[in-house]
Parts: structure tokens; C-alpha cells; sequence
């Protein structure tokens, strides 16, 4: 069995290496030969760890030793429970949807063995991410999706947006890590191990531990590790004010989208989260402090997303978003309901993003959704899936995201801690914004004027692209469009299959801890009823109704009365322009940040370096020296008469010395 | 264990084979003293590797000790041996100094057997110093290095290089003056002994402890460098050969970690407590200022020269917060800072060599022509950023948590290397390797030669193979650290 458990990030690992240093030999299409048939023997090998786990085989072992110190003994290991089974196929699953888009999206790139490579890559180390069994094997994969992440956000390596964007996400993201490495040093110096069984078997022990941070203050220490892990999940999960770097990161092509700033990758933190519930769950304040900050994410993200104009920058918000609401699950102890949230949105979420770009590759690379519109007549299949990915997004019922959307907002109103009601109303509200944005982005799409001839000759380099052949807008080639309706399945069905199983079965037990008086979950499953009776109750409750009115106000807006939202947006200027400019956080934190490291390291240099140390303590130095010896040089002029004369005061000095001794 | 004098041959190999390529290559004859300058590099490599195949991982005395009676009016001996931690910077050493016989390889074209056989002669002196046991055979052999080092730089460096040659001597010079005054103080103390054992059973009231680590301490610090004694180590960098600057960088700053490791704690143990904070404090500043110095350089050099202070912060870091996961991650990251800024440094000079420009701004959209290049670049960036996976990460992870151990806020403002090592590194990246391609220049480009790719390879092996199996190295560290902490426990107060 631990054979197996080892080919499943392996044989990803194997494909990278093959299409990425030996891409020449074996050519563009043994390069997506082979990295498909190592997801792919990934994927058939997860499902069959998680039909084992389903019967009851939890695995926890090492592979390796990677450091011994004294008593710390540093591990590679895996654990494998529900928890990690549900990722994995998750993981694999989008993976090999991924790679076999890509063959037609990136059917013409000269990079595209390295694509393959690269994302083979990524599904390794989101693999041993979530295969881990200590928190160092977590933080090494962590790291190791955000490299791929970096090198694939910069893949169009000649658009400086896009190596902007690479470098940035590189750096937001660290400022994550660096709160996640200092919460496993609190760990490893609190618990000696970082071993997670180790660990979460200790941690009741320590449930009324205080550290102190500043003077004398005391603070629950779980409450500081806690929130010092949440940073490091902030980063890669893109929560405010960690979450500038997410709507960049569409600068990469469109499948690495989908699959690591989508359903994977970014889902990280959420996934970190769940897998330390032992910890969260004796840390009150932590948990109140992830509610507020998801909850801020989910509204105010998902403003952002109202007012973008590129396709993919509206799914990113979206993104954006819906992490937000995973985050918000968390922090009302539903962690269940997160990770639930996670894999419905994973596969619509993809689907979203691949269908949109089918949608660019349909238009000639066009991203701007003021220049599409009418699409439906000429990408049928694209325009259903995309539709169902829409209508599960929104929370329809009976579709995937309903099921997962609407547990949390349930959960939420069950919480008791401070901030739980402004977040039940940040969820709340964030239902109707979703339902806006969405079907903004929808009706511009596919339906109403086509507009697609009506783009000003672009300013927007593409990739190589020369647009010689502007034409009819096309429905993509069977290998983007099997993938779409391949994940628009479960965006329609695995809501209601799943929801029963996962959230008030027995799934994750023993997975994930919740103490009892955190009772959403337990309230919950007292209400439910089965699928169909929560899909039927659903439309006589608020939710709902909100998403009806989205839908209806986009419809309003963008097919009954389209000249309405630049009036509207000329009414509200200042509110308009803040929204347009993200609220003006990349221009803080450039100035901030960025800015001022550089403008501290210019004074460090200048000052501290040239001036004091070199200039004044070295050279001046060597100044002193030179301007000494110059001086005492003046007494060999080699001038007779010198010499005499400083003799005679010479011995005039030394006996002025000797009769005042005598004396 | 064979009847060889391993440690001697490690020492006298280099040397006599670095002054046969002097005469041999003499007059001109630059093929053969390159042919041979390899061939001995090689040598002194491979009769070090009886050392760790003989070694006695968790031996706690020293090994492979050889003794003979040098000076015997005054009690010098001609003393070697090694614990673990030297084991790992002799088996660094060889290695360095072969890579750096075939980064000389074509670009050098004066006076070649000179060339190669400072380089040798200074091998064989890193050995010494690394493996002497008696205080004026270290101080001969330290004080030694410089010459070679100084005439590397002075001879086949940039347009500044006197100044810069001159700097580094000076500067050096000075430190390790007032160590020559610690040893003789020591060597009255112990009644005539310049047995590095018989220091460490030495006990000495605080004052005496105080001013003997003051003098130790700026005799390594300047080596280190340690804030703010670093000022010649950028100015050495920027003008010295390519060669010249891989050895500075992996072998020459870790003589003073390994002074720290060797003579400061176990001898005046109570001193180094008592001044630990400070000693923190300058490694801390080292971390940060110098990081944000480096984010503002416009010379590759002198940006990795700085990254290479800011780096060495960590071991003095880890030294003196006195726990085993500290200690032994500053011993890593000596080793591993070897294997980085030496890799650096050969890929700045890869481009060096075919545009004759360290500045970042001359270049842009390299990877464009160089993919090779830029490939085996991108390993090092990221190992330089401490990336999990290279070697980079081991020892900063493993001082972090040291750091965190001991107290939150130090291991607070250590882990700001998370992101000013990441944002150095990768701004330089992204301004040389990435982008369109920039000039006319850099379009010309051509991507590595055989023998450049043999010196990446080596060195991309040793980062990731150190980074994904560090268990090994540590093992070899667990006897000398254990012994090291013994020592630091141990009050020498009489």
C-alpha cells in the first residue's frame, strides 16, 4: 500500500522531469503523452486510496528522514485520511482535465513542453502538500506550488505584466510565509515535534498555554499559533489584505488559471486550516479572526468583480470571493462545510475559468467582455457549460454550489463568536454580488449584440499571436471542450451526492476535530433532511431570492437597458473609480512597501555604508594615517641644519626632564 | 583507518602541486599549466575523500590526528585533526577549488600558472587552517590565505582593484592582529601551551574572558563579515576575477565562522554568553539592513555580495543563540552558503565573461537566448531565497526555529528573510533573465559551453541534493555541536 501512496505524487513528478529536460527529445506530443499518463495513473491511484480510506484504512508514516537534531526529528511522510483522499482526487482530478485542455490551448506556443512540465510539476507538490504528515513536508510543498506558481504566472516571460505579476505574487506570498514559518517555530519550540499526530495529541494539554510576546502581557499561545499559521494561509489563499496578487495572476496563460489560482492551489489555506482543526478549536480568537477576514474577502472581493471588464479578471474576483466564504466556514468551526465548498467550487470554478478561455481562444484572444456578446449561436457547448459553472456559482438549487454555499451561510448564523454576525451579513450579501457579477459577465458573453468586430485594434500584447485571422467567433476543438462538460457533471451533480456523506456522515471523522460547543455542524445535521428537501426549502429562503435579484438586476442592466450602468457609474463616480482601482491597494502597498524598503536601503547604503563606515571610519582611517605620516614625514628634509636644530631642542627637553626628576 | 597522513597529504597536495604548476607552466606555456592545475585539484579533492569514507560519524574525539613538534623551544606543535564540522569545510574546500580551476579555465590568459597555483597554494591553506589544533599553526595558515587571496585579486581583477585588494589586506590584517595578541595571552595563561585542548580546559576570571573574545571577535568578524566590518567584502567582489570571488565567498568568510566554532566559545564561554546579545544584535542588522543594502544595488556583484553578508548573518546568528538546532543550522549554512554564493558568483561571471558587464540594467530578456543558462540561474535565485528543497532553506529553517526557541522576536526579524532574500534575488532575476530581449548585446548571446555546464551541474547537484537529504550532513555535526554545547555549559570562571 505505501507503494502506492508513493506512485501517486511520483509519477506527476516523473512526467515534469521528462517533458522539462528532455522536452527536445521526445517532442511536443510526447510531452503531453507522458505527463497525461502520469496524472492520469495519479488520479486512477487516488481513487483507489479513497475507495481504501472509505473503508476505513487510515495510513500515517514516514518516508524518509530528512533532518535528525538532537530530539527534533524533521520527517517526509504521509498521512492519508478522508481529509487528504478528498484532496487528492480533487488535485488529480482537475489536473488531468487541466492537461488535456491545454493541448488545445496551448496548441501553437513555442513553450509548450515546458508548459506540460510545469504543470506536471505543480500537481506533485500540491500532492505532497496535501499528503503530508508534519507541518515541514506541508511548508515545502507549500513553497513548492508557489515556485510553480511564480514560474508559471511568468510564462509569457516577455510581457512585463506578466513578470511583474510573477515577482509580486512571489513576494505577497512570502509575507504569508513568514508568519506560517513562525508558527511552526512556535510549534516545534512549544511541542518538540512537528509531527501532526504528535502534535494534535498535545494540544489539549496546552489549551490554557500562554506566551509572552510583549512585556508581561500573557497571550493564549494556541490564539498566536493559530493566527501566525492563518497568515501563512492568508498569503496562498489570497485573503485581504494578502489578496493582491490573486487577480494579478491571470497575466499566465489561462489552464494554470483554472487550475492553481482556482481549484488547487489557493485552496491551500484552506485546506491548512482544516487539517489543524485540533488547534483552531481551543483558539477562540483565531477563529474570530479568520470569520472577519474571510467574510471582508467574500464582500468586498466580490465588488471588485462588478466592475472588470477582462473575463478572466471577473472569475478571479469571483475566486477571490468564494475563497472568502471557504474562510468564513472556518471560522465558524464548519470545516467540513469548507472543504465541501472547496471541492464544489474546485470543479466550477474550473470549469468557469476554462470555459472562459475557450471563450479567448474562440474570439482571437480577445479578453475585453465589451468586445463579445452573442457568443451562444457560435460555441454551443461552451455556452451551456459555462452556464451550468454560472448557475452553480450563484447557488441554484439543486446544483453543486448551492448545496456548499448555502451550509455555510447556515453555519455562520449558527456562530457565537464576535464577528459572526457581521460576517452572516458579509456571506449574505455576498450572494447577491455574486449572482450580479456573474451574470454580468454571462449576458455580455453569450447573449445580446455581438460586439466582437467592434474592438478598437489592440493595444494588448498577446503571446506571438499575429491577429491576421480576425474572423467568426469558433466553438473550440474537442480536446478544450471535453474537458468542460467533463467537469460540468459535477458542477450540476456532486452537491447533492456528496453533501450527505460529507457533511453529516462520518466522512471526517477522526480527520477533523470539533469541540462540542461549537455546535453549527451538530445543528445542521439535525435539520437536514436529505438533498432534495434542503434543494426544495431553499426557495422559500432569503438566499435564494437574493440570487434571483442579481440575476435579474444583470439582466436589467446589461440585455433590457445597457446604457443604464455607465450612467449609473458616472452618478457614482468616486465609489466607481475606488472600485475600479481595487481600492487603491497596489498603489499603497507600492508606495508603502515597496517604496519604502527601497527608499531604507538607498539610506543604509549611501549613509550607513559609503559615508559613516567607508568614508568616515575605513578612509578616514587611512586618512588620518596618510595626514600623520605626512606631518611627521616634515622632520626628514634632509636639511643638515634641521636636524641640529631638533636635536639641540631635543636635549634641551630630555635634560629639562632630568634636573626636574633630580629634583 | 590507513597509516597515511591524510590531514598533511590534504595540505601539502595542493601546495607543492600548486608550485610544480608554477614552474612547469612557466614561460608561457598556459595549456600545460592548466592540464596540470586540474590534475591537482583533483588530487587534493581526492585524498580528502579517505577522510569522510574513514570517519567516524558520531566520534566525539578528533580524528585523524597527526602530531609533531614544530618550534619545541616554545611548545609548537605541528598538530592536526578534524571533528565533523571540519570534515564538511575541507570536503567544500576541494571541491570549490576544482570548480575554480575550470572557471579560470579560458577567461584567464595572463599569466596562467600563477593563476592556478594561488588558487592551489591557497587550498591547501584552507585546509590548514581547518585542520590545525594548535593556535600558531592556525594563526600561520590563517594569516597565510590573505597572500594568495590578495594577489588574485590585485593581479587579475577589475579597474579598482588595488584599492580593493589593498582594503581586503588592511582591513584582515588588522583583525587578526589583535587575535595574534589573544593567542599569545592565552598561550602565558596556560603556562606556555598553544594546544587548542589545553585552552579549552583553561580557566579564566570574566575580564581576561571579555577582552580575549573582543580580540577573537574582530578578528573573525571582519572575516565573517559581520556588520559593520563587511565594507571590504562588496569592494573585494566587485574587482576580483570570477575565480577569485567563488572562493572568497564559499571558502575564505567561513574561516570566521569556523573561528567562532574553534577559539571564541569553548575557550571563553562566560564571555560568549555575556556578550551574546550583542553578537545578536550585529547578526540580526546584518539580516536586515544589509537585505534592504542589497535591494538597491545596481551591480550583480555587489548584490550578491551583499546577499552573501546578509546570508553569513545567519551563522553568527545561529552560533551564539547556544541551542543544538541553531549551532548545527549555522554549520549548514556555511556549507550551504558555499555551494550558493559560489554558484552565483560563477553565473554572474558566465555572463560576465561574454559582455564584459556586472550591471543589472545592461541586461534584460536573457533567458531568451541563454535557456540553459537561465535554468541552472533560477536554481540558484531560488536557493539564494532560501527556497524548501535547496540548500538554502536547511540552515535559515533550521536557525529560524533555534531563533524562535530562544526568544520570538529574534526569530522574527531572522525570518524577514523570507521576503528580503526572496525580493533581492528575484527583482535581479526578473530585471536580467526575464523580460524582451534588451539590446543588441544581449541578443548576441550564447547559451553555456561544456565546460560550463559541467561547473553547474556539480554545484546544481550539491544544492538539491543538500536540500532534499540533509540528514547525512547534520549527522556528521551531531558529536562536535554536543561536545560544543558542553563546553558553552560549562562555567570557566575560576
Amino acid at each position: 500500500m505505501k507503494l502506492l501512496y508513493l506512485i501517486i505524487p511520483l509519477a506527476p513528478l516523473v512526467g515534469a522531469i521528462v517533458a522539462g529536460l528532455f522536452g527536445r527529445v521526445v517532442g511536443r506530443a510526447g510531452a503531453h503523452v507522458v505527463t497525461i499518463a502520469g496524472v492520469l495513473v495519479s488520479l486512477v491511484a487516488s481513487y483507489m486510496v479513497f475507495e481504501d480510506v472509505r473503508a476505513g484504512h487510515v495510513f500515517n508514516g514516514p518516508v524518509y528522514t530528512w533532518l535528525l537534531s538532537g530530539n527534533a526529528r524533521f520527517d517526509v511522510g504521509f498521512l492519508i485520511d478522508s481529509l487528504t483522499a478528498t484532496m487528492m482526487l480533487v488535485v488529480t482530478f482537475v489536473s488531468l482535465m487541466v492537461h488535456i485542455y491545454t493541448i488545445g490551448y496551448m496548441a501553437d506556443d513555442p513553450g509548450y513542453q515546458r508548459f506540460f512540465s510545469y504543470i506536471s510539476l505543480f500537481t506533485f507538490a500540491m500532492l505532497m502538500l496535501v499528503m503530508s504528515n508534519n507541518f515541514l513536508q506541508l511548508f515545502f510543498g507549500w513553497e513548492a506550488v508557489g515556485l510553480v506558481s511564480y514560474l508559471l504566472i511568468g510564462f509569457w516571460y516577455t510581457r512585463p505584466t506578466a513578470i511583474y505579476a510573477n515577482l509580486k505574487a512571489f513576494l505577497v506570498n512570502r509575507v504569508g510565509d513568514f508568519g506560517f514559518l513562525l508558527g511552526i517555530g512556535l510549534v516545534l519550540a512549544q511541542f518538540g515535534s512537528l509531527d501532526y499526530a504528535t502534535v494534535f495529541q498535545a494540544v489539549p494539554h496546552k489549551a490554557t498555554a500562554t506566551i509572552s510576546l510583549w512585556g508581561s502581557q500573557p497571550w493564549p499561545l494556541l490564539d498566536v499559533i493559530g493566527i501566525l499559521l492563518f497568515i501563512g494561509a492568508m498569503g496562498k489563499s489570497a485573503q485581504f489584505p494578502l489578496h493582491v496578487w490573486l487577480p494579478d495572476s491571470m497575466e499566465g496563460p489561462t489552464p494554470i488559471s483554472a487550475l492553481i489560482h482556482a481549484a488547487t492551489m489557493v485552496t491551500a489555506g484552506i485546506f491548512l486550516v482544516a487539517r489543524m482543526s485540533p488547534i483552531y478549536e481551543l483558539a477562540e480568537t483565531a477563529l474570530s479572526f479568520i470569520l472577519v477576514i474571510g467574510a471582508i474577502t467574500a464582500l468586498f472581493m466580490g465588488f471588485l468583480g462588478i466592475v472588470q471588464n477582462d473575463i478572466k479578471r471577473v472569475v478571479a474576483y469571483s475566486t477571490l470571493s468564494q475563497l472568502g466564504y471557504m474562510t468564513v466556514a472556518l471560522g465558524a468551526s464548519a470545516y467540513p462545510i469548507a472543504i465541501f465548498h472547496l471541492t464544489t467550487h474546485a470543479f466550477f470554478k474550473a470549469l468557469l475559468f476554462l470555459a472562459a478561455g475557450s471563450v479567448i481562444m474562440g474570439v482571437h484572444h480577445n479578453q475585453d467582455i465589451r468586445y463579445m456578446g452573442g457568443l451562444r449561436r457560435y460555441m454551443p457547448i461552451t455556452w451551456i457549460t459555462a452556464l451550468i459553472g454560472s448557475l452553480a456559482l450563484i447557488g441554484t438549487p439543486f446544483l453543486s454550489g448551492f448545496y456548499s454555499k448555502d451550509s455555510i451561510i447556515e453555519a455562520v448564523a449558527q456562530s457565537h463568536l464576535p464577528g459572526a454576525g457581521f460576517a452572516h451579513f458579509a456571506v449574505l450579501a455576498g450572494v447577491f454580488v455574486t449572482a450580479f457579477y456573474s451574470f454580468r459577465m454571462y449576458f455580455l458573453v453569450f447573449h445580446g449584440k455581438e460586439r466582437f468586430d467592434q474592438q478598437p485594434h489592440d493595444d494588448q500584447a498577446h503571446h506571438g499571436h499575429d491577429d491576421a485571422h480576425h474572423g467568426q467567433p469558433h466553438e473550440s476543438s474537442w480536446v478544450v471542450w471535453v474537458p468542460l462538460v467533463a467537469l460540468a457533471i459535477p458542477s450540476l451533480l456532486i452537491g447533492g451526492v456528496a453533501i450527505g456523506p460529507m457533511l453529516f456522515g462520518d466522512w471526517f471523522n477522526g480527520a477533523i476535530r470539533v469541540t462540542e460547543h461549537h455546535e453549527a455542524m451538530a445543528h445542521l445535521r439535525e435539520e437536514f433532511e436529505g438533498p432534495v428537501a434542503m434543494g426544495m426549502h431553499a426557495f422559500t429562503s432569503a438566499p435564494f431570492w437574493l440570487a434571483v435579484g442579481g440575476v435579474a438586476l444583470a439582466w436589467l442592466l446589461y440585455l433590457a437597458r445597457p446604457t443604464w450602468p455607465a450612467a449609473i457609474a458616472a452618478r457614482v463616480g468616486g465609489l466607481h473609480r475606488l472600485l475600479l482601482n481595487k481600492y487603491y491597494f497596489d498603489e499603497i502597498y507600492g508606495f508603502v512597501f515597496a517604496g519604502g524598503a527601497r527608499g531604507l536601503g538607498h539610506a543604509f547604503w549611501r549613509f550607513g555604508d559609503v559615508a559613516v563606515i567607508d568614508g568616515l571610519l575605513v578612509n578616514g582611517t587611512a586618512r588620518g594615517v596618510g595626514w600623520l605620516s605626512g606631518a611627521v614625514r616634515r622632520f626628514q628634509s634632509g636639511l643638515i641644519y634641521h636636524y641640529a636644530f631638533t636635536m639641540i631642542i631635543g636635549v634641551f627637553v630630555l635634560l629639562t626632564f632630568w634636573f626636574v626628576g633630580q629634583r | 583507518m590507513t597509516g597515511l597522513p591524510l590531514l598533511s597529504l590534504a595540505i601539502w597536495v595542493p601546495i607543492v602541486g600548486g608550485v610544480i604548476v608554477l614552474v612547469a607552466g612557466a614561460g608561457n606555456n598556459a595549456h600545460r599549466a592548466r592540464w596540470i592545475a586540474l590534475l591537482v585539484a583533483l588530487a587534493g579533492f581526492l585524498v580528502s575523500l579517505p577522510l569522510a569514507t574513514g570517519f567516524e560519524t558520531y566520534g566525539h574525539s578528533m580524528q585523524f590526528v597527526e602530531k609533531a613538534s614544530w618550534i619545541e623551544r616554545y611548545h609548537v606543535d605541528y598538530h592536526l585533526g578534524i571533528d565533523g564540522i571540519s570534515l564538511l569545510l575541507i570536503l567544500l574546500n576541494g571541491l570549490t577549488t576544482i570548480l575554480v580551476v575550470i572557471a579560470g579555465w579560458r577567461v584567464i590568459d595572463t599569466r596562467v600558472e600563477q593563476y592556478m597555483a594561488a588558487f592551489l597554494v591557497m587550498s591547501g591553506l584552507m585546509n590548514g587552517v581547518f585542520a590545525a589544533l594548535d593556535g600558531l599553526l592556525f594563526y600561520v595558515f590563517f594569516e597565510a590565505t590573505l597572500i594568495p587571496l590578495f594577489i588574485v585579486i590585485g593581479v587579475w581583477g577589475g579597474p579598482n582593484r588595488v584599492y580593493a585588494a589593498i582594503k581586503f589586506f588592511l582591513y584582515t590584517l588588522f583583525g587578526s592582529l589583535l587575535m595574534l595578541i589573544a593567542l599569545v595571552y592565552l598561550y602565558n595563561a596556560s603556562g606556555g601551551s598553544f594546544a587548542l585542548a589545553d585552552w579549552y580546559r583553561l580557566p579564566l576570571p570574566m575580564g581576561a574572558q571579555t577582552l580575549v573574545f573582543i580580540a577573537f571577535l574582530v578578528a573573525f568578524a571582519v572575516k565573517v563579515p559581520m556588520w559593520p566590518v563587511h565594507t571590504w567584502l562588496p569592494d573585494a567582489h566587485v574587482e576580483a576575477p570570477t575565480g577569485g570571488s567563488v572562493v572568497l565567498a564559499a571558502i575564505a568568510l567561513k574561516l570566521g565562522g569556523y573561528g567562532f566554532l574553534r577559539f571564541s566559545l569553548p575557550i571563553v564561554p562566560d564571555a560568549s554568553h555575556a556578550l551574546s546579545g550583542l553578537m545578536i544584535a550585529l547578526s540580526l542588522i546584518a539580516v536586515i539592513y544589509i537585505g534592504l543594502v542589497a535591494l538597491v544595488q545596481t551591480d550583480m556583484k555587489k548584490l550578491i555580495a551583499y546577499s552573501s553578508i546578509s546570508h553569513m548573518g545567519f551563522v553568527t546568528l545561529g552560533l551564539f543563540l547556544f541551542n543544538r538546532i541553531g549551532v548545527e543550522g549555522a554549520v549548514i549554512q556555511m556549507i550551504s552558503h558555499g555551494f550558493v554564493s559560489g554558484a552565483l558568483f560563477l553565473s554572474v561571471g558566465v555572463l560576465y565573461d561574454r559582455m564584459h558587464s556586472r550591471q543589472i540594467a545592461d541586461y534584460g530578456g536573457v533567458v531568451d537566448r541563454m535557456p540553459l543558462f537561465a535554468s541552472f540561474f533560477m536554481l540558484f535565485a531560488m536557493a539564494n531565497a532560501g527556497l524548501p528543497g535547496t540548500s538554502g532553506f536547511v540552515g535559515e529553517f533550521m536557525v529560524i526555529m533555534g531563533a524562535v526557541q530562544s526568544n520570538f522576536w529574534i526569530g522574527f526579524a531572522a525570518a524577514t528573510t523570507l521576503v528580503f532574500g526572496a525580493a533581492y534575488t528575484l527583482w535581479m532575476f526578473k530585471r536580467v533573465v526575464f523580460g524582451a530581449v534588451a539590446n543588441g548585446n544581449v541578443a548576441e548571446l550564447a547559451d553555456l559551453e561544456w565546460r560550463e555546464i559541467v561547473l553547474m551541474v556539480i554545484l546544481a547537484v550539491a544544492v538539491m541534493g543538500m536540500g532534499l537529504y540533509p540528514a547525512p550532513f547534520n549527522a556528521i555535526l551531531e558529536a562536535p555541536v554536543s561536545d560544543l554545547l558542553l563546553h558553552l555549559d560549562r562555567s570557566k570562571l575560576p
